[in-house]
């Protein structure tokens, strides 16, 4: 940088950047583990990024609810419907 | 070289919460950009729906250098980039992150000559096939036959053939891909990412917003286009076109699914007609007949 | 240090040689070519070491001279006319982004109808993009010059980018004896190269998104203008800097040739400048207390340094080799201006002169002058915007 150029048109990676888009969801994804083959494609397809696998031995996948929009694809990619969309509220 | 999915990175070089619509396929291709090749990659962004969903400085969702650029000059800004990394020494894989207007219509001309060129730089075409970011608008890269805001009783030209006329350019390694088939498309960046020289990968993307569909639905309508044969999934080098081994069983044309079962869950073809739906098929055959006279 | 009878052009790729340039992307129209095609010749012979990209259009030659430059190092690009037009998109970028690289610019008219000679029309242009503007008198200071904007662009005080007019066949193509200095003399004058930011695979950087703070936004806009203004001590700086080295000057961001006691000043930008250095000579001689203020930057507009000479004068003549049609020249729009601001009531008239490559000599300069001034002092003044197309062909 320099001490005399005070504004320069430059970002740093963020989480979250457009908020917790988690509020934009009609529908939230709800995970079954006794269901999941723990073939990773929820994680692999979700366009956010908002899924981990490989958690826990109980609980494989974990969510990010804070900024899951909702889209279902997690849901539809899941061989084994170890996931489904149930309304928001 | 196969790519299996348990040994993808988990680093997020796209992070949760960007301005991304739900069920964007840019922000899935982004992800797929970052499992491929991870720190190595420097991105240009022309103006697009990656520049929106990058969201709002001072912060950023992708989490790898990013440039954002004039519409047109998305490929010089790359190959001069690309010269610059050369000689300082540094390892980078410098990519061009484009949609369909900065790369078949106000892009076209730098395009061509950083192909021409050979320029060492991989172009990336992020294909939602109309100017999405802009409001929908038909693009060069429109089907035949679909609803855009600028096409309200369907587009009358056909899609222009990108791949093909980059395999005319001659340059080392040209590939079509899918979001819906992430492994394939990372085997394929990586295999870029391994030439020096001009690489062009041509991602088909489905856009729920702009093509009506419910955005649950992007990797299965992706899946579509490929089961269908309207998209096929190839690599080509040195002019010779190898089918790739998830669109292989539909070179064969009766393995592959009618193309209403593709066209019937999206809005953008609710206008589309009987004779429309015949021309979409003969077009198919076309392509796929060129295609094989390739391989 | 070596004497070589070198045109513009020549002197150009010379400079850019001499800067250890290390990315040229350029792309031709006349009378641009020979800078290029010399730069070309020096890095397939191995006397420069840079990278040459052939590009496909006068945008992708500053995209990529940009690219290149945002990626840490040295670039440079060349053009005129049509192809200035054609980046423009790009110069505004290129300086919102404050990464600095230099671009040379044969100023050359533009059409309909189809026209290769000289006019400002085509760097004038660029007045609001935020880049420094300057034109040189001569080839040496062409190639003095260029080597100048390396520094002056990549001081941290300014990191904005520079370009450089030399008017179209007159400096471009004709030939003069330039004193090339040697390569330790640039190498002691020109720091490695410094810029506020790199893209680089080292840390995620990101350039331009949009902003979320719109107050933020229009800072960065307060900021490349400010650091235009900071600019002008640097190019002063540079000038002195050079003098020591090579014994040669330019007076900074302004000449000023004769004007101790003058009464009646000429002010004009570019190749001209020299032949209105001889009407001085000539109407001073005829008994005219005359002076000549040559301005060597536009950008930043060197307001401050223009009043002080002129602040007790009868008259000013400015010339331009441009108009901003419908209003009057831009040389002469922004000297009146700065001369209110600071509250100068000094009768100041334009001269629109030799646009579309027309040639005006040294006598036809002496000769408006004198009409002018004559009838200024008999209180006959018909307009103070006119248009002159030589002989006695004045236009009111």
């Amino acid at each position: 940088m320099s001490e005399y150029v005070k504004y320069l048109p430059l970002a740093k990676p963020k989480i979250g950047v457009a908020g917790k888009t988690g509020s934009w969801r009609t529908e939230r994804p709800v995970y079954d583990p006794s269901k999941c083959i723990k073939c990773d494609l929820c994680w692999l397809y979700c366009p956010e990024g908002t899924i981990d696998v490989g958690v826990s031995e109980n609980e494989y996948v974990r969510i990010d609810y804070d900024y899951c929009k909702g889209c279902g694809i997690c849901a539809n990619v899941c061989p084994v419907k170890a996931i489904r969309m149930v309304p928001e509220r | 070289m196969v790519v299996a999915i348990k040994t993808l990175p988990k680093e997020r070089y796209f992070l949760p919460g960007s301005a991304a619509c739900q069920g964007c396929p840019e922000a899935m291709g982004l992800r797929y950009v970052g499992m491929a090749l991870g720190k190595k990659a420097i991105i240009v962004v022309p103006a697009g729906c990656t520049s929106v969903i990058q969201g709002l400085a001072p912060g950023c969702a992708v989490n790898l250098p990013v440039l954002n650029v004039p519409f047109a000059s998305a490929d010089a800004v790359a190959s001069g980039l690309a010269a610059a990394k050369e000689i300082v020494g540094e390892d980078a894989v410098v990519i061009v992150w484009a949609g369909d207007g900065a790369t078949a219509d106000i892009g076209f001309g730098p395009l061509s000559g950083a192909a021409e060129r050979n320029d060492n730089i991989i172009h990336i075409c992020v294909d939602n096939e109309a100017y999405m970011n802009t409001g929908i608008q038909r693009s060069s890269l429109t089907p035949y036959g679909a609803w855009t805001t600028t096409t309200w009783t369907g587009k009358k030209e056909a899609k222009k053939e990108l791949p093909l006329i980059m395999i005319a350019h001659k340059v080392p390694y040209v590939a079509t891909a899918s979001i819906g088939y992430p492994t394939d498309f990372i085997q394929k960046l990586r295999k870029a990412a391994s030439i020096k020289g001009f690489k062009y990968i041509h991602l088909h993307a489905p856009c729920p917003t702009g093509w009506r569909f419910d955005p649950s639905k992007t990797v299965e309508i992706a899946r579509l286009a490929v089961e269908t044969g309207m998209w096929i999934l190839f690599e080509a080098e040195k002019g010779k076109v190898r089918i790739s081994p998830f669109s292989k069983p539909y070179a064969d044309k009766s393995k592959r699914k009618p193309i209403e079962q593709y066209l019937r869950l999206q809005g953008r073809f609710r206008g589309i007609t009987k004779e429309d739906i015949k021309m979409l098929e003969r077009m198919v055959d076309e392509a796929w007949e060129v295609l094989l006279r390739l391989t | 240090m070596v004497v070589k009878s070198l045109t513009g052009n020549y002197a150009v790729a010379w400079a850019v040689k001499l800067a250890k340039v290390k990315v040229i992307a350029a792309y031709p129209i006349t009378p641009q070519t020979t800078i290029v095609e010399r730069l070309s010749e020096f890095v397939e012979r191995g006397l420069l070491d840079a990278k040459m990209i052939r590009v496909d259009s006068e945008f992708s030659a500053l995209a990529a001279t940009w690219g290149a430059a945002a990626g840490g190092v040295r670039a440079f690009t060349a053009t005129s006319s049509h192809g200035l037009l054609y980046m423009h998109e790009v110069v505004w970028w290129v300086a919102g982004s404050r990464i600095p690289l230099v671009m040379a610019i044969v100023t050359r008219t533009i059409g309909p109808p189809w026209n290769i000679w000289t006019d400002h029309s085509d760097i004038m242009d660029q007045r609001d993009t935020g880049w420094i503007i300057m034109m040189a008198e001569h080839n040496q200071e062409v190639l003095d010059s260029v080597i100048q904007l390396y520094r002056i662009t990549e001081d941290p005080r300014v990191y904005l980018p520079g370009m450089i007019g030399l008017d179209a066949f007159i400096l471009s193509h004709t030939t003069e004896p330039v004193d090339i200095p040697s390569q330790e003399l640039v190498d002691s004058y020109l720091p490695p190269r410094r810029q506020p930011y790199i893209m680089t695979i080292k840390e995620p950087l990101i350039m331009g998104n949009i902003p979320s703070d719109l107050k933020w936004n229009m800072k960065m806009r307060w900021d490349v203008h400010v650091s235009l203004i900071r600019a002008k001590e640097v190019i002063e700086e540079a000038d002195r800097e050079w003098y020591k080295l090579t014994g040669r000057s330019y007076g900074g961001l302004i000449e000023c040739y004769k004007c101790d006691d003058a009464k009646l000043y000429i002010i004009g930008m570019g190749a001209w400048v020299g032949d209105m250095r001889d009407a001085v000579d000539r109407l001073r001689d005829e008994g005219y207390d005359i002076g000549l203020i040559k301005v060597r930057f536009i950008r930043p507009f060197p307001d401050d340094r223009i009043a002080s000479v002129v602040r007790n004068a009868k008259l000013c003549i400015v010339f331009d080799r441009s108009v901003s049609a419908g209003s009057a020249g831009p040389l002469f729009l922004d000297v009146t201006a700065h001369m209110h601001r600071y509250g100068i009531n000094v009768p100041v008239v334009n001269v629109l002169a030799g646009l579309t490559g027309l040639d005006i000599t040294s006598s036809e300069i002496s000769y408006v002058v004198k009409k002018i001034y004559d009838s200024f002092e008999k209180g006959e003044l018909r307009n103070n915007i006119v248009w002159y197309f030589g002989g006695d062909e004045l236009w009111w």
